[in-house]
């Protein structure tokens, strides 16, 4: 019979409409409005995962996101899936795949199981005291061991193909959790007309009035009030209702972190909608209604599968319509454990009520129940459980003062127990306010608060109905700053409960498994154990037991392992203290985090305007960057060393043609501009006149380089200066904050012109013939158009500035022109070359051409610590000028000091080698390690041009070694090289002004 | 004499049509002049909106005016006309100091419209965009993901305009039409 433990009535499910999922193989069928834990309760199936350390089986424990054990594999379709699912919480639909994770091979018998016959091995600090010897064990056994061994479910084996969506948004007040509290708060909210958002993790509001069935708000039924509340909520403009979604972080400013669910429930989601929102909220105010936790009983073997928390038995049989058990006995320390027993006799279940409390402590609730015809034992303990998987009965004994009785064995199939309850204050602590111990209500409340936050109902301790709705009316309304409080008629509350740590028993201590954190398989022993062992900082029991970590955040287990420690040190509970909540509440998928950052949106990909025109062209890209760069232009047939050399003599036998549009550009405009460079950059710049250009070299403070690149004077009043592509962003963040911060009183203003020029470089001994034909209103001759300067007029029609520069020490021009006509000059310029056999050349090229020129590149002959004189740049430094940004730096001692590594080049021995950038140096091979390290290389090649490998170096005292013969650390051991001048090619310097 | 058939044309980064979500649909704007003007002291002139107040803008046809700072402002036109626009800067400031910069190629602009709009916006904006505190007028400079835009609001309808970098504008475009897709 299917869902044999369906009650033929109640509940919210919508009985009309059957689903059916499987689990582990079987088929489960179920009502829309089930979640997997109450389908699989309704077929009987109390048996759901095994534990994490001693792989012990585990049921279901609660209805709701503090779910410690029935954590299940869900499977949605292809790449759909994920691990470490609360079945409490999963919405059952058709289609979904579960399975229970950390058994082999089946769940009903598991292989590592034997870990609970071990469990006297496995105590708290387990690892710390077994994995330290032998050291070489570690990487070799210890490690692989415990990893394979750790950890629940199993990752996705695919990329995961859902979409994730992300939004930021903005409110006045941000309520939290949608239950009788924050309901009653988000009215008095609303009321104001400010913007109200209200979240509740559950798939529909109301929180405990989804099954407080007997509940009267108003004169009305509680899913009356319910129901109109929600009604007035939707009601208004300005108030956002978001079910299915989850606060899980509280940072700072009130920036809170949610996650909505927006399709995991759906069979057929719409096309293209997302499955989870990650909503960032920033929240004028915040009311935290977010409810409170049940505290499980700690007794010998109470992680048996039927036995749950008392409130969650109540809310299967009346939210979910299913009897968790047809025989329930309840264990209790207070009153609400009663409510749930009197509904379950109304459902027509057995009732069997143990208090844990002496007759006289307890309230009207026990005479009540009794006149239901429930037997209730007070004054009881409970020594332990029956059955294997499956509870089948609860050993009861009455105890007072210590002494415990004669036992009694109670058959049963369910256990519902309460141990008090525990005011959810995750959000709260991790929104950085203070909790204070409440000794009345033995809990951890909110103190102080850090943030503008109220908290409300349960989660602030107060758990009658009518103060709930009180209190979250009177804090929606102070939220939203208006005045006005309203009193709510309520049907009354069971209140109040005793509380217990670990609870007395006759059995011998030492065979006692009583678990305090149910996920990650702690035990009251272990806490014990870890204070005779000197743990006594709270924090300190946490990390080595675990209690409380993880996904779990304690959230059951909190206040049980604090009564445990705070009894067995025999300290009162707030010199305790309690440990801190750390986001997320609940667990958060990648996705969510992630958003759409994903494959082209991961990061912006940054091409130029002839990117396409590169890739259609065969151009293999490297990352520059944010830059995407053409690296070289391999024809078929040639690997990347034959283009490169093949570019390479192009350039210098004929012409070539290079995107640099990447260059950073800078308009620096105003009557002090000339001054404000002159403060920047090392150089001079008052004489440089229109029209002219001069490489520029900046340091930081320190004295060393920052960035380098040609820079033009267009006007008296104008400059375009040129970055290198990575330090664009920090050239001009370096610029505009001297400008903003030291000179305001400079007339000059910035503009960043990177990507307004697409710059096209033609370089080679026939450039100037190949652009002559395409440039009007520029004189190109030698003598009216030097090298160094720069003209305005016009390319193919196109308003351009052009360059006569060259980092390649040949005849050459950048052509720039405004982005958009960059593609159609540059084919102009191909066609134009053609005949000339232009090639198109990449950035390896570019490295290669300017090696052999000597000329350093930023980042490569420099890494923070280098200085104007140590690549030989002493001569660009202004001798007259009264100050610039390093100046002084260039004096400290250790920068003029001997010895410094200097740049020179490199010639191997063996002319084909090319030497490992980053390869030390070193000057006599057969020196005892450590030796002596006189320098590195910085950049290595093969250069065609000079029919030899060539290297740049930075060697001590480098230029007084020239021709001396110094050792590289090759893979193959050390090669000799010869120390000599950087310039390997055109030594004379005389083609660049061809 | 230069060949006619070399007068470069002029192409844009994207090519791509308006997608077709009626809630927050996206369509990259056409070219337009763009002038980054920096002047200090400027506020109590009225024309080309110097007199508007930081994060502000005004808007008629294809000019628009927007203040992006104590001493920035961002010019649009239509495509023909930055002689015209360059004249009316000279005029209206005549001898005072100030930095004028073409950057109609270095900005893109795409807009997106409908009802959804600014919460597809907000996918990666994380600006109060609410007609509160994002009224018509507004304009300022922020984040959408992991790129710097301008965004500007020129109208009470619900239509924004992003104005990003060139090479961001693949990546602005991208992100705007599946914000819109997942709104």
């Amino acid at each position: 019979m299917a869902q044999p433990h369906r009650l033929p009535q109640g509940g919210r499910v919508d009985r009309a409409t059957p689903i059916r999922f499987s689990f582990d193989g079987r088929t489960i069928e179920g009502f829309a409005g089930d979640t997997v834990a109450s389908a699989l309760l309704a077929n009987g199936v109390h048996l759901v995962g095994r534990s994490f350390k001693y792989h012990r089986p585990r049921g279901i424990l609660t209805h709701g996101s503090d779910e410690p054990s029935a954590l299940l594999q869900v499977d949605r379709g292809p790449g759909k899936i994920d691990p470490n699912n609360r079945a409490t919480v999963v919405e059952a639909r058709n289609g979904l795949t579960t399975s229970s994770q950390n058994r082999w091979p089946s769940l009903a018998f598991d292989v590592g199981a034997v870990n609970d016959l071990l469990s006297s091995v496995f105590v708290a600090g387990f690892y710390y005291k077994t994995f330290m010897w032998p050291r070489s064990f570690w990487d070799k056994v210890y490690e692989p061991v415990i990893r394979a061994a750790a950890g629940l479910g199993v990752a996705p084996q695919v990329a995961d193909p859902d979409a994730y969506a992300n939004r930021h948004a903005h409110c006045d007040v941000l309520i939290v959790g949608a239950g009788p509290a924050g309901l009653a708060a988000a009215l008095a909210a609303a009321k104001s007309g400010k913007r109200v958002i209200l979240a509740d993790e559950q798939p529909e509001f109301g929180g405990s009035l989804l099954h407080d069935t007997t509940a009267t708000i108003d004169g009305q039924s509680a899913e009356a009030w319910r129901i109109a509340a929600i009604e007035e909520l939707d009601g208004y403009e300005t108030v956002t209702l978001l079910p299915r979604t989850t606060a899980f972080g509280y940072y700072n400013h009130n920036h809170v972190a949610l996650t909505e669910r927006v399709t995991d429930h759906r069979e057929t989601p719409a096309k293209g909608a997302p499955r989870e929102r990650l909503w960032q909220v920033r929240a004028g105010e915040v009311v935290l209604a977010t409810g409170s936790h049940e505290r499980p009983l700690v007794f010998a073997d109470n992680d048996r599968p039927g036995v749950m928390l008392a409130e969650s038995v109540r809310v299967f049989i009346n939210r979910y319509g299913v009897a968790p058990g047809r025989r329930i006995v309840f264990v209790t320390s207070g009153a609400s454990a009663y409510a749930a027993a009197a509904d379950a006799k109304a459902a027509g279940l057995e009732v069997v009520m143990v208090d844990l409390r002496p007759e006289r402590d307890c309230g009207p609730e026990a005479a009540d129940l009794r006149l239901k015809g429930v037997e209730v034992l007070t004054g009881q303990t409970v020594i332990e459980t029956k059955g294997r998987k499956r509870v089948a009965g609860l050993v009861v004994a009455p105890c007072a003062n210590g002494t415990v009785g004669d036992r009694r064995v109670i058959a049963c199939d369910c256990v519902g127990m309460s141990g008090g309850w525990t005011p959810a204050v995750h959000l709260f602590s991790q929104s950085r306010g203070k909790l204070a111990y409440d000794e009345g209500r033995d809990a951890f409340l909110p103190g102080v608060s850090a943030q503008a936050e109220r908290s409300v109902g349960a989660a602030a301790g107060l758990y009658d109905l009518a103060t709930c709705l009180t209190s979250g009316y009177a804090a929606g309304a102070a939220a939203a700053g208006v005045a006005g409080g309203r009193a709510f008629a309520a049907s009354q509350t069971p209140t109040g409960f005793t509380p217990v740590r670990d609870l007395p028993t006759d059995a011998n201590p030492a065979k006692v498994r009583a678990f305090v954190d149910f996920q990650n398989d702690v035990t009251a022993k272990d806490l014990k154990l870890a204070m005779r062992e000197g743990f006594e900082s709270i924090e300190h029991v946490k990390r080595y037991t675990t209690t409380g970590m993880a996904t779990d955040q304690g959230k059951t287990s909190n206040m049980n392992a604090l009564g445990i420690v705070s009894k067995a040190l025999g300290r009162p509970l707030p010199a305790i203290g309690t440990t801190t909540f750390r986001p997320p509440y609940t667990p958060v998928t990648f996705g969510a985090l992630v958003g759409p950052a994903r494959d082209a949106l991961f990061d912006p990909i940054r091409t130029t305007p002839i990117h396409e025109w590169a890739a259609e062209h065969g151009a293999a890209f490297e990352n520059v960057a944010l830059w995407r760069r053409a690296w070289h232009f391999a024809r078929p047939g040639e690997d990347m060393h034959a283009a490169v050399d093949r570019e390479c003599r192009a350039v210098r036998e004929g012409v070539g043609i290079f995107d640099a549009s990447t260059l950073g550009k800078i308009e620096v405009v105003g009557p002090d501009a000339a001054e404000f460079m002159n403060r920047m950059y090392v150089n001079p710049w008052t004489k440089l006149g229109v029209g002219r250009c001069r490489y520029g070299l900046m340091l930081k403070e320190d004295g060393y380089i920052l960035d380098d690149g040609v820079v033009a004077r267009m006007a008296e009043d104008r400059f375009h200066v040129t970055t290198t592509t990575g330090g664009a962003p920090r050239v001009m963040n370096h610029m505009e904050d001297y400008l903003q911060t030291e000179w305001p009183d400079l007339d000059v203003f910035l503009t960043s012109t990177t990507e307004q020029w697409a710059v096209i470089a033609v370089q080679g001994p026939r450039a100037r013939d190949v652009i002559a034909p395409l440039v009007s209103g520029i004189d190109l001759s030698n003598e009216a158009f030097p090298h160094m300067s720069v003209r305005e007029g016009a390319i193919c029609g196109a308003p351009c500035r052009l360059f006569r520069v060259s980092f390649t020490g040949d005849l050459g021009f950048e052509i720039n022109v405004p982005a958009d006509y960059g593609r159609a000059v540059w084919e102009a310029v191909f066609a134009a070359g053609e005949p000339y056999g232009i090639t198109p050349y990449g950035t390896e090229a570019m490295h290669v051409l300017r090696a052999e020129k000597g000329y350093i590149i930023v980042g490569q002959e420099t890494d923070g610590t280098v200085t104007p004189d140590d690549v030989g740049l002493a001569g660009m430094i202004a001798k007259a000028k009264k100050d610039f940004v390093g100046k002084r730096s260039l004096a400290r001692p250790d920068v003029v000091a001997a010895g410094r590594k200097q740049l020179v080049g490199l010639a191997t021995e063996t002319a084909a080698l090319v030497l490992d950038e980053g390869a030390q140096i070193v000057a006599d091979p057969g020196e005892p390690i450590p030796m002596t390290m006189l320098g590195h290389v910085t950049s290595s090649y093969f250069s065609a041009n000079c029919g030899r490998s060539i290297a740049l170096a930075l060697v001590a005292d480098g230029r007084a070694l020239m021709g001396r013969t110094l050792h590289v650390t090759t893979p193959a051991g050390f090669a000799a090289a010869t120390v000599c001048d950087p310039v390997f090619f055109d030594s004379e310097g005389g083609r660049i002004h061809a | 004499m230069l060949d006619r058939s070399l007068v470069a044309r002029r192409d844009r980064p994207l090519g791509a049509a308006p997608t077709s979500n009626d809630r927050a649909r996206v369509a990259p704007a056409p070219a337009g002049v763009r002038l980054s003007l920096r002047v200090r002291g400027a506020e109590g002139l009225s024309s080309l909106g110097l007199g508007l107040a930081i994060n502000r803008m005004s808007a008629e046809g294809e000019r628009f005016s927007a203040r992006l700072g104590p001493d920035e402002w961002l010019l649009g036109a239509g495509e023909a006309e930055l002689e015209t626009l360059e004249g009316e800067i000279a005029a209206a400031l005549g001898d005072r100091f100030r930095s004028v910069v073409d950057v109609s190629h270095r900005n893109v602009a795409v807009e997106i419209a409908g009802p959804d709009a600014a919460s597809a916006l907000n996918a990666g904006c994380p600006l109060d965009l609410s007609d509160a505190a994002f009224p018509a007028g507004s304009a300022t400079r922020t984040l959408l993901g992991k790129a710097e835009i301008v965004l500007l609001r020129p109208t009470a309808e619900p239509l924004y305009r992003v104005e990003c970098w060139r090479s961001f504008a693949t990546y602005v475009h991208g992100f705007l039409v599946e914000a819109a897709r997942t709104a």
